[in-house]
């Protein structure tokens, strides 16, 4: 390990170093503890009965076979559930004033099913063989509704309504916009109009979903692991929907395999387990299989943008405006936050001085869209960068250069947008010199020598092609999140936190940075993350923010029980404070190593004793609990470009080299740094040419196993080059922003220009994404795909 | 038709060197038994239909997929899953180089992955680099960007090639 290379400057011991991660031994040696690895005595599994229909009406369900089926414990549809239950929806849309049609899903569909994969019965049995035959056995009588499968024809008149009885399938609408659009426009030298068809599939952590409550009798209180990225969202809804107070439930995330964003929201799986395992009065697990991911687990889908860019005569953005229609899926399982992000990332990273795009969110009988890693924000980057590339070309510049004229200076930091945030906060770009950072990726890239190596190649017959892209991601969504950090009087230091863990390194960030502080041995740092036991309130992971908020409350509550450890030894030590260090498991004098008090003993000296004063006068106990409230998000930003080849015979691109430079702040952690972003950057890739969930015209999923939805392979991967710029936010004391999701943002975008100008040629236009090899000999020869 | 479900079948199991006397159904996966009849569950399921690769274990020193055979059709073969690895509590030369080189981050594909690459090494720890990836991308990790996984098992290689010189 390289624990001692510094790879930044101002790296502290720990903070800003390679440290080896907390989390590898244990899941090296196959003693990681997912959800599945847990198995209380006297087990009992659920399977879900899922609708095959997109649409249909429920005229009843027969569960008489299922129930006679030995080793069948229960067969539950909503109506055994909903005397249980204070509602029988899942009411968690986030607030917005945009929604047309409310769209709760329900816990377990009893009426109308409205998409393939939709649960409408559960079946409790010793094993899940078991219980799997026995949701065969579960007859429903569906009268099957026509369907309505694309976003677009689902907001034309006569349209098949998604859900029967709403008045349409307009899910919500809403603009964003500012400045004199219509007027830049109508004034505009130049006017640029582009139709995007923009997909991105599911998120395929490789843990699927799982959840395993037991109520425990003894104490009264109903314990549900679930592999969430939102725990005490999980715990609220559980006593919300059951009635419960909140110390009868407890939530734990064990290990997580993967997040990328669908387990943030609540599933109508993790309440019927809760529930059956209380009335049955026995454990109850259900581990999702990839199969029911794939119709049961949010996805992003399909977006239709109708774009247009306004440009001076020498390629200055004047306005943009458009519209956009949203693919909402059956139900509002998280909110309109999907295409609102997309729309809010598209002017991010440069200086747009008007505009409008509004966005209809269509409902449609697929699986409900909520954010995968992304948030939306690469189809917003895809959108601009599109129209950009479309500019040069047309004004005759080169692709860079119309980028360097728009970007937002670095001069001009902070740089106030007129956007506003979900939340109506002002967009503030806080840090970062957004055109140095684009030179960084252009330089190493080779940008100026392209055309060259360009001609060199089409010389030989072979098409290659360069693109680039920017983006800008608010990072860090507020307002807080919780950290505790105590000393025990063992002299163990223990750190809880709202945050959850799914594969982020988490735990190393949290203990690197409290152990900074206290003695700087990680070892002695136990961090609980994802245990609503363990911390009073929390809002989980999500929106690339756990480093922000987490990392800053872990900071603050670090310093300050050094500060109270620190002069509860002076007492002890009769010194200075100032002459104090920690070091390992002891306080001791700067340059006399034997003057020291241990850790454990200043823990014990301040828990009290009755009668006695507390020593040092500050009160009992080495704990400091931290919520940080930052509301402004931290602006990351960076630059993709990606130079292809591509086959004009088959269709195939090949990515030959992948640059990636980025901002994210401070690193904490250099290599986990890197290892965000590659992980974004190979599902980027993803998006840019394999991943494509499809539908027929009946809604029905037809990409339904990993070998049908392509995820990238070890073969796929370019040589990809990451380039670092650092300017500090001094939006939190750390001065970072998150990294999560960076790297997928900008990939699509940069694959696609590269693919274009690798087919310019041929006068190929893109305008799509995913790019199959199918889509692309289209590119080539339209008549012949045709 | 459905069976009973007592109808259950006598299997011995030989894992990491150890015998398992279990009662499994015929239908019962190889990756169930292990998790669930050994108790050994380092051994993830990412797909259960055979691509993702995460339940590869070895049986009789090849690479398997332990979600595509039944427990029935391991018995009387050596497996060895990724508790097996470790000996004597000292992690294998492929696991430490995973640690050094930043190759797992949610660690749930990893067992998968170091079976994988713990066959590949055995079989040919000169394998090329273009092999190498090749042979890696019979796995699917959604983490990493497998850069940090080839580089581990490069590492790896490196190392055994050290301590044996050919």
């Amino acid at each position: 390990m390289n624990a001692q290379s510094p790879h930044q400057p101002g790296a502290g011991r720990l903070v800003g170093r390679d440290v080896p991660r907390v989390e590898d031994s244990a899941l090296i040696r196959g003693r990681g503890r997912y959800v599945d690895d847990i198995a209380p005595p006297g087990l009992l599994h659920a399977a879900f009965l899922r609708s095959p229909h997109a649409h249909a009406a429920i005229r009843g369900i027969d569960t008489a076979a299922a129930r006679a089926l030995p080793g069948v414990h229960a067969v539950l549809t909503l109506a055994e559930l909903a005397p249980h239950l204070t509602d029988t929806r899942l009411v968690v849309a986030l607030p917005s004033p945009a929604y047309r049609l409310e769209l709760h899903r329900p816990v377990l569909a009893d009426a109308e099913v409205t998409h393939v994969g939709e649960a409408v019965a559960v079946v409790i049995a010793d094993t899940r063989a078991i219980a799997e035959d026995a949701a065969a056995l579960v007859e429903v009588d569906y009268d099957p509704l026509p369907a309505v499968a694309d976003c677009v024809a689902a907001l034309e008149p006569g349209a098949p309504l998604a859900h029967s009885g709403a008045a349409s399938n307009l899910a919500a609408e809403l603009t964003l916009e500012y400045g004199a659009v219509d007027a830049a426009f109508a004034t505009a030298p130049h006017r640029f109009a582009e139709r995007l068809s923009i997909h991105r599939g599911g998120s395929h952590s490789m843990e699927c979903r799982g959840v395993l409550a037991r109520h425990d009798p003894l104490d009264d209180r109903l314990t549900v692991w679930s592999s969430t990225q939102t725990p005490h969202t999980a715990r609220r809804m559980l006593c919300d929907l059951l009635g419960l107070p909140e110390e009868g439930v407890r939530v734990v995330t064990p290990d997580v395999g993967g997040g990328f964003g669908p387990k943030l929201i609540f599933y109508p799986e993790e309440v019927v387990v809760a529930l059956a395992a209380r009335l049955l009065t026995r454990p109850v697990k259900w581990i999702e299989d990839r199969a029911e991911h794939f119709v049961a687990t949010t996805q992003e889908r399909d977006q239709l943008w109708d774009v247009e860019l306004a440009t001076d005569g020498e390629g200055r953005i004047l306005a943009v405006r458009g519209q956009m229609i949203h693919d909402h899926g059956a139900y509002t399982a998280r909110g309109v936050n999907v295409p609102q992000g997309a729309v809010s990332a598209m002017p991010l990273a440069y200086v747009v001085p008007a505009f409008r795009v509004a966005m209809k969110v269509a409902a449609t009988n697929k699986v409900p869209v909520t954010p995968v890693r992304g948030a939306g924000q690469p189809q917003g980057v895809f959108a601009m960068e599109r129209l950009l590339d479309r500019a040069a070309r047309e004004l005759n510049l080169d692709r860079a250069e119309i980028r360097r004229r728009n970007l937002v200076p670095g001069d001009r930091m902070p740089y106030a947008t007129p956007l506003k945030t979900r939340g109506g906060m002002q967009v503030v770009l806080d840090s970062g010199d957004y055109p140095r950072c684009m030179a960084m990726a252009l330089e190493a890239a080779g940008w100026d020598a392209f055309p060259e190596r360009q001609r060199a190649a089409l010389a030989e017959g072979r098409h290659i092609g360069i693109g680039v892209a920017n983006y800008v991601e608010g990072t860090g969504r507020g307002p807080f999140e919780h950290v505790s950090v105590r000393i025990e009087p063992s002299g163990r230091i223990v750190v809880a936190t709202g945050a959850a863990a799914m594969g982020q390194s988490t735990h190393t960030m949290l203990a690197q940075l409290v152990a900074e502080h206290l003695g700087g041995d990680m070892s002695r740092v136990h961090v609980i993350a994802g245990d609503t036991a363990a911390a009073p309130m929390g809002i989980g992971g999500s929106n690339s923010r756990q480093a922000v908020l987490a990392g800053s409350s872990a900071h603050v509550a670090a310093l300050r029980v050094k500060d109270k450890v620190l002069h509860v030894a002076a007492g002890l030590l009769e010194a200075d404070e100032g002459d104090l260090e920690i070091e390992g498991d002891a306080v001791r004098v700067k340059g006399v190593p034997e003057m020291k008090v241990m850790l454990a003993e200043i823990a014990r000296a301040v828990a009290g004793a009755p009668g006695f004063a507390i020593p040092g006068g500050r009160g009992p106990g080495l704990i400091a609990a931290e919520e940080v409230v930052i509301d402004a998000m931290a602006y990351a930003n960076g630059t993709a470009v990606a130079e292809v080849e591509v086959d004009a015979e088959t269709g195939e691109a090949r990515i030959l080299a992948l640059t990636f430079s980025h901002d994210c702040g401070n690193a904490l952690h250099p290599r986990i740094v890197d290892g965000q972003l590659m992980g974004g950057i190979a599902h980027g890739i993803g998006n840019a040419l394999f991943e494509h969930m499809r539908y027929d015209e009946e809604a029905q999923p037809t990409s339904t196993t990993l070998a049908d939805y392509l995820l990238v392979t070890a073969t796929e991967m370019p040589p990809v080059r990451i380039l670092h710029m650092q300017s500090p936010t001094p939006l939190n004391p750390l001065g970072i922003k998150g990294v999560g999701e960076a790297g997928v943002i900008p990939v699509p975008a940069a694959i696609a220009a590269a693919i274009e100008d690798a087919l310019s040629p041929f006068g190929a236009h893109v305008t799509r994404v995913p790019l199959s090899p199918v889509d692309i000999v289209a590119l080539i020869d339209p008549a012949a795909a045709a | 038709m459905t069976e009973a479900p007592d109808a259950t079948l006598a299997v011995i199991l030989t894992v990491n060197g150890e015998r398992h006397a279990i009662r499994v159904e015929a239908r019962r996966t190889l990756a169930d038994a292990l998790r669930d009849n050994c108790g050994l569950t380092g051994t993830h399921l990412g797909c259960e239909h055979g691509v993702c690769g995460a339940c590869t274990v070895l049986m009789d020193g090849e690479p398997v997929r332990a979600c595509l055979l039944f427990a029935v059709q391991a018995q009387g073969r050596a497996i060895r899953t990724v508790e097996g690895l470790a000996e004597g509590g000292e992690l294998s030369p492929l696991q430490r180089a995973f640690i050094d080189n930043h190759a797992l981050q949610c660690g749930y594909c990893t067992p998968g992955f170091l079976m994988l690459g713990t066959a590949i090494l055995d079989r040919d720890p000169d394998i090329s680099d273009e092999a190498l990836v090749d042979a890696l991308s019979s796995n699917i990790c959604r983490c990493t960007g497998y850069a940090n996984i080839v580089k581990a098992v490069r590492a790896a290689a490196a190392e055994m090639r050290e301590k044996v010189p050919a």
